[in-house]
Formats: structure tokens, sequence, C-alpha cells
């Protein structure tokens, strides 16, 4: 440790901290000269928006090991078992080879579930160790910090993605027939998850409470969700019943950009992911200017 | 013009508990003030409004003329805070921590790093900035949350008991700093629960207890409104009983001590002129507590009484 005790030295920092006193009172902030003009907040804003964005990237890439090596193994076993050694007995679905049919699946399995994770885990430990109060005193408005914490689900998200795809490649080949679609598709699927585990950790009090959704209700609707199977295979009560699982459209609409096969109508899949991210994003919004879970 | 102002401010939990009465209080621009009171008296509860991160359940706050309800940006933008509790992220890197801070006040990188290098040197922590926040001792995180607080070159620093758990030696170092960043014209407001702290920086105090500011005034004449000092006499000889002092109270603490109140109106003189006359040498003698301390007590106890009488 090269700092020394009771060394704190008010005389040599003074001059430096008056001539920025001086530069601050007229910049930024406009706190002498009168409330800050809308510009200036909008520029707050950005800035503050950048700095989330940054920050959460760089966690995501701080900590791989915990962010995208688990998901890209665990993907990688699901290509070798389902795929490659079960995938063969199973022969073709919907015209393709099995394990092409699963892959965009997969792919989209990851990226739900990396994305939520990603939120809910930021957003719940600078909630339980209190560096949220950082964000929740600055200036910045609600709808940058939910932004902000979006986006940093999104990367990650597209970050596993990537390499899910990569991974895929090893065992199939894919060639995507709508890449606008593609594309659009699992970002709108990551911002809609990125925000569900934003509204998770809103909520969540202990880490049991942001392990129980992924665990009792992402995982069970990812995996009935049309990741493995066709719903064509199933009998027309459990049709219906699948019809309610908004994973399915979002799988769907995903292979369907992919391979160019879907089971239900693209335009229905888009309506409900664009609605979907509304309503959370709406959600996030009013919880966090109420303060539910955040502030006392 | 005042740096904050505060309008019958009233905060009653959800489980009933009402930390703030109706608290009405005004910090001019460019002052150190005090606000003091016993742990629950309701100090964090106020801060913790003024800073958005408790909801009020009534009354008004104004900082710098910015309503916080109206113009909740531009009033936060003044603010800097230092928390009582540690809010650090701990597995970030020092020089992380402080420009994500400025970056979230609108400060743009290449100024954000400016600043990290002229507070971090200022509180001797640049030599750590590439450590990570839990290997720091806690008197450097306690130095980093006020770095970080600077970050955005606030107009009004709110310091929660920035120097609680801190040695005497960092201690005092920090207050040449708050000092030196008070004399910079940022106003302070401090809490801390070492009085001789606010004693030693503040001009103006407010004591808060039980939800209502029960003394507001400049420290000085706050301190001249102290009727009595207690002091604790050592004696040379072995005593068994308090002796009788004609107009002094006195208590024996133990064999070899005394203690004894005197008056604004009585002098040391005579309390020494009436141990000698009965043979009792008097071989030193302190302050029982510094005298804000002892005021504080005399408040807070006063105002319990008077909300428990009848």
């Amino acid at each position: 440790m090269t700092v020394g005790r009771g060394e704190l030295d008010s005389d040599a920092p003074q001059s430096e901290i008056e001539a920025a006193q001086q530069s601050a009172r007229t910049d930024e902030f406009g706190c002498v000269t009168g409330p800050a003009p809308m510009q200036s907040l909008l520029a707050v804003n950005l800035v503050g928006l950048r700095t989330i964005m940054r920050r959460e990237i760089r966690r995501v890439t701080r900590i791989w090991v915990q962010t995208i090596v688990p998901p890209a193994i665990t993907m990688t076993l699901y290509f070798v078992i389902f795929g490659s050694l079960i995938g063969r007995r199973i022969g073709e679905m919907d015209g393709l080879p099995y394990i092409t049919y699963i892959a965009p699946g997969l792919i989209m399995m990851a990226v739900i579930t990396n994305s939520f994770s990603n939120v809910v885990s930021s957003f719940f430990s600078a909630k339980l160790q209190l560096y949220l109060e950082e964000l929740l005193v600055s200036p910045l408005s609600t709808a940058t910090i939910v932004v902000g914490y979006m986006i940093g689900g999104i990367f990650r998200g597209l970050a596993v993605g990537v390499l899910v795809t990569v991974v895929a490649l090893l065992f199939t080949r894919i060639s995507v027939e709508h890449p606008l679609i593609t594309l659009s598709v699992v970002v709108l699927v990551a911002a809609v998850f990125s925000l569900a585990g934003l509204l998770n950790a809103i909520f969540a009090k202990t880490f049991d409470d942001i392990s129980i959704v992924p665990t009792f209700v992402l995982t069970p609707l990812t995996y009935l969700g049309g990741v493995f199977f066709s719903i064509s295979l199933l009998a027309p009560p459990w049709q219906a019943a699948a019809m309610a699982n908004p994973i399915l459209y979002m799988v769907n609409a995903f292979r369907y950009g992919v391979l160019g096969v879907s089971d239900i109508p693209i335009g229905v899949a888009y309506a409900l992911i664009l609605g979907l991210l509304v309503a959370l994003f709406l959600a996030n919004m009013w919880l966090l200017t109420k303060g539910r879970g955040i502030r006392s | 013009m005042d740096a904050l102002r505060l309008e019958h401010l009233r905060k009653t939990y959800p489980n009933g508990v009402q930390a703030l009465r109706g608290i009405d209080l005004v910090v001019e621009e460019g002052d150190f003030f005090a606000l003091l009171g016993p742990n629950g008296a309701g100090k964090t509860t106020t801060i913790g409004i003024i800073t958005s991160l408790v909801n009020k359940t009534a009354g008004r706050v104004v900082v710098f003329d910015r309503d916080m309800d109206r113009q909740r940006e531009a009033a936060k933008a003044c603010i800097g805070v230092v928390p009582q509790e540690v809010n650090l992220a701990m597995f970030e890197k020092l020089i992380d921590i402080v420009i994500h801070q400025a970056g979230y006040y609108g400060v743009r990188p290449r100024l954000a790093r400016q600043r990290a290098e002229r507070y971090l040197k200022a509180l001797h922590l640049w030599d750590r900035r590439h450590d990570i926040a839990r290997n720091l001792s806690g008197g450097m995180k306690r130095r980093l949350m006020i770095a970080r607080a600077l970050m955005h070159e606030p107009r009004l620093l709110i310091l929660d008991e920035p120097t609680a758990g801190v040695d005497i030696e960092i201690r005092r170092s920090m207050w040449e700093f708050m000092r030196a960043i008070n004399d910079a014209g940022v106003t302070i407001i401090l809490t801390t629960h070492y009085l001789e702290e606010a004693e030693s920086l503040c001009r103006n105090v407010a004591i808060i207890d039980h939800g209502t500011i029960v003394e507001h005034d400049r420290m000085s004449r706050v301190l001249r409104k102290l009727q009595y000092e207690t002091f604790i006499l050592s004696l040379e000889q072995t005593v068994e009983a308090a002796p009788v002092l004609d107009g002094y109270p006195v208590r024996l603490r133990n064999e070899h001590e005394i203690e004894v109140e005197v008056s604004r109106e009585q002098n040391v003189n005579r309390l020494f002129a009436l141990l000698s006359e009965q043979g009792m040498i008097v071989h030193s003698i302190r302050n029982k507590a510094n005298r804000l301390e002892e005021l504080f007590l005399r408040l807070t106890e006063r105002a319990g009484a008077s909300e428990t009488r009848p």
C-alpha cells in the first residue's frame, strides 16, 4: 500500500478544486445560470446512457468465464446429444435435417436465457450492494436507466448467440434465408428478455427470487416453445396450449428468418414481440419511477 | 440563494413509523452545515429524501431554487452525496467507479479522466486506481466515496457520516479536505456522530430528534445556549463520598474522581477554592463531553421528556 496515513493535504488540491468548481458551474448542468435547458439534459442523458452501456458491456466481458463460456458449452452439448447423436435417428423435420431444424431454436434459447440473466443479475447485484444508488441519485431519466440495462442484456444475448451460431456451424450448414428478419427478431427478443430480467430484478429481494423465474418459467416455456419440435407434431388440444406460449412465436420467427420455415404467421410473431417489448418497457418505467423495490 | 430548503417535510413508512413529522430547514449557499441527532432521529431519512432515495410522504424539497418535484433532474445535478453505508461496486476498479459516476451526470470521458486524476490524487487514492474497491481498507472506501461524489463537482455536497469507522488521524486529514472543498464554494451538509467534528467544521447546525428539528441556529449561538458544563476532576487523595460544594452539584465517579456541574454564571476558580477549603487537591480536570455533545444530550433528552409528558 502506497497511501500514507493522515496525509490528505488540503493545500495542494484546493486551487485545482476551485478551478474545477468554477468550470463545472457553467458547463454540463447550468446550476448557476438557471434550470438546465432541454438540450443540456438530453446531452447529460446521452453521456449517461453511453456510460451505463459501457459499464454493462465491460461487466459481461470482465466476467466472460461466467457470462460467455458456460452457455457455449451447454449449447455444444445440446448439438452433440440432440443434434448429432439422437438427431440422426429422428431424421428430418419440416423437410430439414433435425440438427439444422433445432439450430435456430438453440440459438434463440441461448439469447433468451442470457439476455434475461444478464440484466437480472446485474441490476440485482447493484441493488443488493447498494451501488444502484449511484444511478438513482443522478439526474438521469428513468428511460435512460432502463434502456442502458436493456442494451447490456442485448449485448450479452447477441454475444452468446453469435458464439452458439459458430458452434452450430461446426455441426451443420446454415444459410440465412431472411437476414433482416433474423437480425430484427434476435435483437427484439433479446430486448424483450432484458426488460423481463429487469422487471424480475426490481421485485427480487433475495437470490432465490432471481432464480425462480428462469428455473420455473423461462426454461419450461423455452423447452415447450418449439425449440426441439414442430407443433404440427402435437395433438390439437396441445397445439392450442402451445400457441399460448410467447416463446413459440419468437423461436418460429427466428427459424423463419434463418431456415424459411415456421409454424406460425410471421406478422403475428412480430406483433407479439413488439407488444411485449412496449408493455415491459412501460412496466419497468412505471415501477422505477414509483421507486418500487428500490426506494423506501 | 438558499442551497437547500425543506418545507413541511414528512415521511411515514409503510409500517406506520413516522420518521419525519414536518421538518422545515434552510441551508444557505456556501455553508458548512451540521445535521445532528441520535440514531433513528430522522437524519438519514431526510438525506434520503433530498437525494431522492426515499419517497417523501408530504412537503417540499428545493435545491438552489429547483423544486425536486418539478425540476428533479436539474435539482439532482447540483447534489453530490456520500452515503452512510458503503455503496461501491466492489468488483470495479477505482478509476472506473469514479469515471462512471461522472458519466451519470453527463461529464464527458475526457473531462471525467482529468477529474478522476485530480480527486483521486487529492484523496491519495491515485496509486490504487487500478485496484478493485473490495481490496481497499475501510478508510480508503470512505475517501473513494468522497472522490466519487465530487466527480460532477456538485454545488451541494451531503456527507452522511463520512468519517465513520475511520481512525482519528485520517479523520482529521479528511476534515482538512472537507474544509478546502467548502472554502472553494461548495455547500456542505454533514451528519456525524463525532460531535467534535461538527463543532470543528460547521458554522450552522440543526438538531433533529424524533423526526422534528429541536434546534436550528449558528453553531456559536447554539453552544452559547449551553447553561452547564460537566467537568471530571481527578483528586490526589481518596474520597469515599461526594463532597458538598455550595452551589455546585457533585457526583462521585470513583474513589479518585468526582463529576461537577458548572453553570455559565459560576467560575471554576471558586470551585477550586471550595475544594481546597476541604483539603482536596485537584490533580487534573477534563470535560465529561465536548460542549456540543453536552448540549446535544440535553436537547434530545429535553425533547424526549416533553414528548412523554402527559
